[in-house]
């Protein structure tokens, strides 16, 4: 099976190329993106901290995505704990329209939102609408971290709380809630990097106040920006995977509270 | 009948649902089918007339331009996911079968982590890659392997099709990955110890087992990618745009919003009949264990 692991690796290899080039290019001191490197520099990584729309536009991403975050975890903590629960009629196709937004192009969540808010409402696009769609497409993602975190909570414990005078909501407070806290702390954290990296919908949907992937997209128009686009990317990509590793953790943690064996991956 | 039936934990859990459904509802359905709407009304200068008419749908199958947007939007969308799929098959093979159970995990973890990071800029890099003066095209120039640079690369739809199939990797491996975990191992020991080979066991045990999870990464992929926007802008060229692009012009260039709705509706259908049709070839690998 050595020809199996050899192509592992190298799909690996595919996989993070283009990431790996990254740093490579921003502390490359040259204005051209190719090799081949000619000494290293940090002056793009200090051009970054002079651009006033810059750090507006990082604003702006990172108030949508906390905003985002939060809410899709609150909806998704309300659908996850519904999904565990008994039947209902019509269970599954409003399960599967809440989910649904996981295999939509984003294109189409893009332009259905902004013919409803533009040409139907006659409102104006701004960072609200931004996390009206965010949250629609974050929160299947959370719903797939927190089902985790949810079916395999043990309802006698839940019981126990009631019996022992316990109201349901303080039941879900005291009980519930620390169990499944691991799974909440990592589906904020999924659904503010989707929010932080969406594209198209922020495209679409933003104002006059862009977004940072809506900011990147216009400096990829000129050549003379790229190597600092190339050293924002490489601050982006080691904050997304710091963000993940401290997911996963949680992830983690909160499988082995549940007592269960971990079977990988988010998703 | 339904109503009387209902417990008492389905009661609270169609309470529960209800935020979240209601969400779902009011930004999800509301706008498809105000899409729909739109897509049955014409744009009259700054107005829309909305007398209803098939005239955007008419004017869509006769201009040779959408048709042809929508076929190669098709075909990029099958040669993505076809690539995507095989290339993923033997990992999640290799990450079920010949990684210790404790280690899984990680692998898992290592092949989620570069989709999570900014796509713009991953697919950008892939324009780095690619491109005349690109990483590849010098590096094989300078291995002497190539007299000049491969123009086959960038600006076509080979382009999108090599950066879809990386951004898209995980979300092929996952669904395998998990119909692989699902198999009995028993099942393959008792195939080997009734004759069969590594091969025909795996040929004749191991895949059909594994074709809901090979259908969900299927659907998982071609789906979305037909709607994809970026990276044919950015390493199409002209002969690799697809429908999403001109979907985009339409909205936000022309100002023609029942034509951009009306090429949606016809995006949508397409993928939808696409995705039933494959489900129904594959009908006999889906059903469930009986």
């Amino acid at each position: 099976m050595t020809g199996l692991r050899a192509y592992a690796i190298a799909y690996l290899v595919f996989l993070y190329a283009p990431i790996a080039l990254l740093p490579l290019f921003a502390f490359n001191d040259a204005d051209i993106i190719a090799f081949p490197l000619s000494g290293a520099t940090t002056r793009w990584f200090a051009e970054l901290t002079q651009s006033a729309s810059l750090l507006n536009a990082a604003r702006n991403s990172l108030i949508i995505a906390a905003t985002t975050a939060v809410l899709s975890t609150v909806l998704g903590v309300c659908a996850a704990r519904a999904a565990s629960m008994a039947d209902w009629p019509l269970k599954r196709p409003m399960m599967g329209l809440i989910m649904l937004p996981l295999v939509l192009p984003e294109i189409i969540v893009a332009v259905s939102l902004l013919v409803l808010v533009v040409q139907v409402f006659g409102l104006g696009l701004s960072n609200t609408t931004i996390i009206a769609a965010h949250t629609l497409i974050c929160m299947p993602f959370s719903i797939a971290v927190l089902n985790g975190a949810f079916q395999n909570l043990d309802p006698a414990l839940e019981e126990a709380a009631l019996d022992l005078g316990e109201t349901r909501l303080s039941a879900f407070r005291l009980v519930i809630l620390p169990l499944v806290m691991p799974g909440i702390v990592s589906s904020l954290l999924i659904a503010f990097t989707i929010s932080l990296d969406e594209f198209i919908i922020a495209f679409f949907l933003s104002g006059a106040n862009p977004t940072m992937p809506v900011y990147i997209w216009g400096l990829l128009r000129f050549p003379g920006q790229l190597p600092v686009v190339m050293a924002l990317g490489t601050i982006l990509v080691a904050l997304s995977i710091v963000l993940l590793i401290i997911a996963e953790i949680m992830r983690r943690r909160g499988l082995k509270r549940a007592g269960l064996k971990d079977r990988g991956g988010f998703l | 009948m339904a109503r009387a039936a209902l417990t008492a934990g389905g009661k609270r859990g169609l309470i529960l649902v209800s935020p979240p459904f209601l969400y779902a509802l009011l930004l999800l359905a509301v706008p498809l089918a105000t899409i729909l709407l739109f897509s049955f009304w014409t744009q009259d200068y700054l107005d829309i007339d909305t007398r209803f008419t098939l005239a955007n749908y008419v004017e869509a199958f006769n201009d040779p331009l959408y048709m042809q947007l929508l076929r190669r939007s098709l075909l990029i969308a099958g040669a993505v996911t076809l690539v995507t799929v095989v290339l993923a098959f033997p990992i999640a093979y290799f990450v079920s079968f010949h990684v210790a159970p404790g280690r899984k995990s990680l692998w898992l973890f290592l092949i989620t982590i570069p989709f999570w990071t900014s796509y713009l800029i991953r697919v950008f890099l892939w324009k780095v890659i690619l491109g005349y003066n690109g990483v590849l095209n010098s590096g094989l120039t300078g291995l002497g392997l190539i007299d000049e640079p491969l123009s086959v690369i960038l600006y076509n739809a080979n382009a999108v099709v090599i950066t879809l199939a990386h951004a898209f990797a995980p979300f092929a491996i996952l669904p395998i990955f998990v119909a692989l975990e699902k198999i009995d191992r028993s099942l393959l020991e008792a195939s080997m110890d009734l004759g069969e080979t590594r091969a025909t066991t795996f040929l004749r045990v191991t895949l059909p087992l594994a074709m809901p999870g090979v259908v969900a990464a299927v659907l998982i992929v071609f789906i979305p990618t037909i709607g994809d926007y970026v990276t044919p802008r950015l390493v199409g060229g002209p002969d690799g745009l697809m429908i999403a692009n001109m979907i985009q012009t339409q909205f936000l260039k022309l100002n023609n919003a029942p034509m951009g709705a009306t090429l949606a509706v016809l995006a949508m259908l397409s993928v939808t009949a696409v995705s039933l049709l494959f489900i129904w070839l594959n009908r006999r690998w889906l059903r469930g264990p009986k």
